[in-house]
C-alpha cells in the first residue's frame, strides 16, 4: 500500500522520481496548492517574469542537455502564455513537460474564473496531453507524459491538473512500468531496408549526407562522423542541425537552404542521392518543391513515419532512431563498399570547388559602422566551439548559424522551425541552467530582445549568467530586408528606432545586468572581451550595427534552389559545363 | 463529394481505427483531420467487445499517397491504438438510413413495394407519410433514395459507415 498524500504531493513525488532537477514556472490560483510541496522539494524551481519565458527556458534546457525540459503555470492566462513555447517545441523536437494548473473539476466548463481549456488548445500543438481530474491519476500521468516527451521522436507534452485533484489525498504509487497500447515508436530499422540503403549508396557517384536535428536528438553525431568518413562523401547541416557535424571538417559544405551556402544548396540541387538523416524537407531548405533536387533518389531515415513521403517521396525509408540507423547501416555500408568500390573524388572536388569559389562573407559597412556579421562571427571566434550560442530569429539568426564555426552538437539552439522571436533570452536562460560550466551568449535582434528581455531579471536573481549581444540595427531587421527585395523599399512598419529608445545598456543596469555599449568597430574585440570576464552577473552588449546589411545568399520564397542568388541580383557565376 | 469524385486521383478509403476509449480522443481526431487538411466523409464511433477501447469507422477522400499520410499522422495520436485500411471487397460496410417519404392513397402501396425490394422496412406510418428504415452499403443506400426521390423525400437521416473486415480479424496494424 502506498503512502497516503495530497494530488500536490503526489505531482511534486513524482517529478522527484522521473529525475526532475529543475522546472521553470510562476505559480497562480489553480496551480498554487503545487506549490507547498515544491517549497520543501530537491527540485530547484526557478521563478520566471513570464509563462512563455518559462517554456522557451525549459527548451533552452532541453536543447543544452538532451534532457526534459519542465515549466510549470496556472490556468487560463498562464497556460495560454505556454501556447508558443509549447508549438515552438513541438516543431523543432524538443522534449518538454508542461504542467498547469485547472480550475476544480466541478467548474470546468461554467468559464470559471482563469478558465482556459488548455487541452483543447493544446491538442494540435503538443505530442501529447493530458487532463487529470482524479488524483490517483497524476503520477502515472507524469510518468507517461515524461516518457511521450522523451521517446520516439520528442516532443511537446502538457499535463492540465484540475485544482481539486491537487488539495485530494490520494494513495501514492508510481507506475513501474509504462502502459500505452498506441504508443510504440519503432526504435530500430529492418534489416532488409539498411541493405538497400546501402545498395542505393554504392551505385551513387554524387551522394550529399543531407543531415537534419534528428542527429542531434538522437546523439547521434560520433555515428555520423563515421559513416561520413567511411564513404566521404560531403554533408550539408541544416539550421536545427549546426553542430551536429563539425563544421571544420573537410566534407562540409554548411547550411543548406533559403539562406544556405551556395556549395550546400548546390551539392542538394546537383545530387544523385541524398542520404537525408532526421531532417524533414522543410520549404526553408527545399525552395520550391517540385524543383528541389530533382535527380536526387532519396534515403530518408527518421523515427517518425510520418515524415517518410510527407514532401519528397523516398525511395529508402531507414525507420528507427538514428543512432541504431547509423550503427546498423555502417557494416552494411563497409561490406558492400568492399563488393562495389565508389569513386566520389570528382563529385566531392566538385563541391569543394563551389565551396572555394562562393564562400560565405559580407561587405563592412562603407560608412565606417559596425558590421553585424563582424560581430557575430568575432563573438564566435573569441568564445569558440566550446561556447553555446543561442539566437532569436531573423537575421541575427541566419548571420548566427553562418558565420559562427560550430563544431559539436548542443552548441547552437534556436527557434527554426515556429520561428519564434523571442526565443533567445529564455532559451539561453534554460541552457546556461542546463550547463552552467559553458559560456552561453544570447545573439538577439533588438526586435526580439525587446519581447522576453524581462527574463534578464530571472537570470540576475538567480545567478544565470547569459551574456547577450543585441545586434541592434534599429529594425525589425528580416523583414526589413524583404521590404528592400521585394516591397520597393517601402519600410512599412519595421522601424524600431531602438538606437533612440530604449537604452538597451540601462535597462540592462536596471534589470541587475551589466550594459554595455559598441558602436565602432575597433571596440568589438575589446567589447566581446570585456563581457567573456563578467561571470558572476548577466551581460547585456547593446552593438549599435549598420542597418542596412542584408542576409546572403538568398532563394527568394516559392522560388526554385536553382535561382540561389550570392547578393542583390547576383547569380553565382558558373562555368557553363556545370550548369 | 461529388466534386471530389471528378478528379481520377481521389479514391474513397475507409479506415477503422482502434482508439483508446478516453474523453477527448474524438476531439483529438478531428483536429488532426482539420489541421491536416483531411476531408472527412463520414465518421462513425462506437464501443468495441472491450469497454476500454472504441472503434471509428472513418472515410476519407484522398489521392493513395494521402492515404498513408493520413494513417501515419493518425497513429501518430497516443490514444490511436492501431489502424486497418478497409477494402471493400472484403469487408462489410454499412450504413443506417431513415427517411420519410410522402405518401397518398395512390402512392402508398408503390412505396411500400419499394420497401419490401430493397428490403427495408417501415417504422412508422402517418396520413401523408412513411418512415423507412434501410440499411446497407452505400450503394443500395443510394438506389433506395433514387427509386423514393419522385414521392417527395420529407426528412432523412443517415448514419456514418461502419465496417467490419470478413473472416478473421483484420490485421492491425
Amino acid at each position: 500500500m502506498g503512502e497516503t498524500m495530497t494530488g500536490a504531493k503526489a505531482l511534486v513525488k513524482a517529478l522527484e522520481q522521473t529525475g526532475v532537477d529543475v522546472m521553470f514556472g510562476i505559480p497562480g490560483g489553480a496551480i498554487l496548492p503545487a506549490y507547498d510541496p515544491i517549497y520543501d522539494s530537491s527540485i530547484r524551481h526557478i521563478l520566471v517574469r513570464h509563462e512563455q519565458g518559462g517554456g522557451h527556458a525549459a527548451s533552452g534546457y532541453a536543447h543544452a542537455t538532451g534532457r526534459v525540459g519542465v515549466c510549470l503555470a496556472t490556468s487560463g492566462p498562464g497556460a495560454t502564455n505556454l501556447v508558443t513555447p509549447l508549438a515552438d517545441a513541438q516543431m523543432d523536437s524538443i522534449p518538454i513537460v508542461a504542467i498547469t494548473g485547472q480550475v476544480a473539476a466541478a467548474a470546468i466548463g461554467t468559464d470559471a474564473f482563469q478558465e482556459a481549456d488548455i487541452r483543447g488548445i493544446t491538442m494540435p500543438i503538443t505530442k501529447h496531453n493530458f487532463l487529470i481530474t482524479d488524483p490517483k491519476d497524476i503520477s502515472t500521468a507524469i510518468a507517461q507524459a515524461f516518457h511521450i516527451a522523451q521517446t520516439g521522436r520528442p516532443g511537446a507534452v502538457l499535463v492540465d491538473i484540475a485544482k481539486d485533484a491537487l488539495q485530494t489525498p490520494t494513495e501514492y504509487s508510481y507506475p513501474d512500468k509504462i502502459n500505452l497500447p498506441g504508443y510504440k515508436p519503432q526504435i530500430s530499422p529492418t534489416d532488409q531496408s539498411i541493405k538497400d540503403a546501402a545498395a542505393l549508396i554504392v551505385q551513387s557517384k554524387a551522394p550529399v549526407f543531407y543531415v537534419g536535428g534528428g542527429i542531434i536528438r538522437a546523439g547521434a553525431s560520433k555515428e555520423l562522423l563515421q559513416l561520413v568518413e567511411l564513404l566521404g562523401a560531403p554533408v550539408v547541416t541544416t539550421l536545427m542541425a549546426r553542430g551536429a557535424f563539425p563544421d571544420t571538417h573537410h566534407l562540409n559544405l554548411g547550411m543548406p537552404g533559403m539562406h544556405g551556402t551556395v556549395a550546400a544548396v548546390t551539392a542538394l540541387q546537383k545530387a544523385d542521392l541524398l542520404i537525408t538523416l532526421g531532417a524533414r524537407f522543410d520549404d526553408r531548405v527545399t525552395g520550391k518543391l517540385s524543383s528541389f533536387a530533382p535527380n536526387a533518389k532519396i534515403i530518408h531515415a527518421d523515427i517518425d513515419p510520418a515524415e517518410i513521403n510527407k514532401n519528397r517521396r523516398a525511395d529508402v525509408a531507414l525507420l528507427g532512431d538514428l543512432k541504431n540507423s547509423l550503427i546498423a547501416l555502417y557494416p552494411e555500408l563497409k561490406t558492400q563498399l568492399q563488393k562495389h568500390p565508389v569513386d566520389l573524388a570528382p563529385w566531392v572536388e566538385q563541391t569543394i570547388s563551389w565551396r572555394t569559389r562562393f564562400p560565405l562573407g559580407f561587405d563592412l559597412p562603407a560608412d565606417g559602422s559596425v558590421s553585424p556579421q563582424a560581430v557575430i562571427q568575432r563573438i564566435g571566434q573569441i568564445a569558440g566551439p566550446d561556447a553555446i550560442y543561442v539566437s532569436g530569429v531573423g537575421q541575427h539568426q541566419m548571420w548566427a548559424s553562418q558565420f559562427i564555426t560550430y563544431e559539436n552538437p548542443k552548441t547552437w539552439i534556436n527557434s527554426g522551425g515556429l520561428g519564434t522571436m523571442g526565443y533567445a533570452i529564455p532559451a539561453a536562460m534554460g541552457a546556461k541552467v542546463g550547463a552552467p560550466d559553458k559560456v552561453v551568449w544570447a545573439i538577439d535582434g533588438d526586435g526580439c530582445f525587446q519581447m522576453t528581455n524581462q527574463e534578464l531579471v530571472t537570470c540576475a536573481l538567480n545567478n544565470i549568467p547569459i551574456k547577450v549581444a543585441v545586434i541592434n540595427n534599429e529594425s525589425l531587421g528580416m523583414v526589413r530586408q524583404w521590404q528592400a527585395l521585394f516591397y520597393n523599399e517601402r519600410f512599412s512598419n519595421t522601424d524600431l528606432h531602438s538606437k533612440k529608445i530604449p537604452d538597451f545598456a540601462k535597462l540592462a543596469e536596471a534589470m541587475g545586468c551589466v550594459g554595455l555599449n559598441c558602436d565602432r568597430p575597433e571596440d568589438i574585440d575589446k567589447t566581446i572581451e570585456a563581457a567573456m570576464e563578467i561571470n558572476d552577473r548577466p551581460v547585456v552588449v547593446d552593438f549599435s550595427v549598420h542597418r542596412d546589411a542584408m542576409v546572403w545568399p538568398m532563394v527568394a520564397a516559392g522560388t526554385s534552389n536553382d535561382l540561389i542568388t550570392t547578393a542583390r541580383s547576383l547569380a553565382p557565376l558558373w562555368d557553363s559545363q556545370e550548369l | 463529394m461529388d466534386q471530389l469524385n471528378q478528379n481520377p486521383n481521389l479514391h474513397s478509403w475507409t479506415l477503422s481505427v482502434l482508439v483508446e476509449n478516453s474523453p477527448g480522443v474524438l476531439a483529438r481526431i478531428a483536429s488532426l483531420f482539420s489541421r491536416r487538411g483531411y476531408n472527412i466523409d463520414s465518421l462513425a464511433v462506437g464501443p468495441t467487445e472491450d469497454p476500454h477501447i472504441s472503434r471509428m469507422t472513418i472515410v476519407i477522400n484522398v489521392e493513395q499517397l494521402g492515404l498513408d499520410q493520413v494513417v501515419a499522422q493518425l497513429d501518430k495520436l497516443i490514444n490511436v491504438i492501431s489502424i486497418s485500411v478497409l477494402a471493400p471487397q472484403s469487408s462489410v460496410q454499412r450504413e443506417l438510413l431513415l427517411v420519410k417519404v410522402a405518401t397518398d392513397e395512390r402512392t402508398r402501396s408503390q412505396v411500400l413495394e419499394t420497401v419490401q425490394l430493397f428490403r427495408a422496412k417501415v417504422v412508422d406510418v402517418a396520413q401523408d407519410a412513411v418512415t423507412i428504415e434501410a440499411t446497407g452499403n452505400s450503394e443500395k443506400i443510394d438506389a433506395l433514395l433514387r427509386v423514393l426521390e419522385p414521392y417527395g423525400i420529407k426528412e432523412m437521416v443517415q448514419s456514418g459507415l461502419v465496417a467490419m473486415a470478413r473472416g478473421l480479424p483484420a490485421k492491425q496494424n
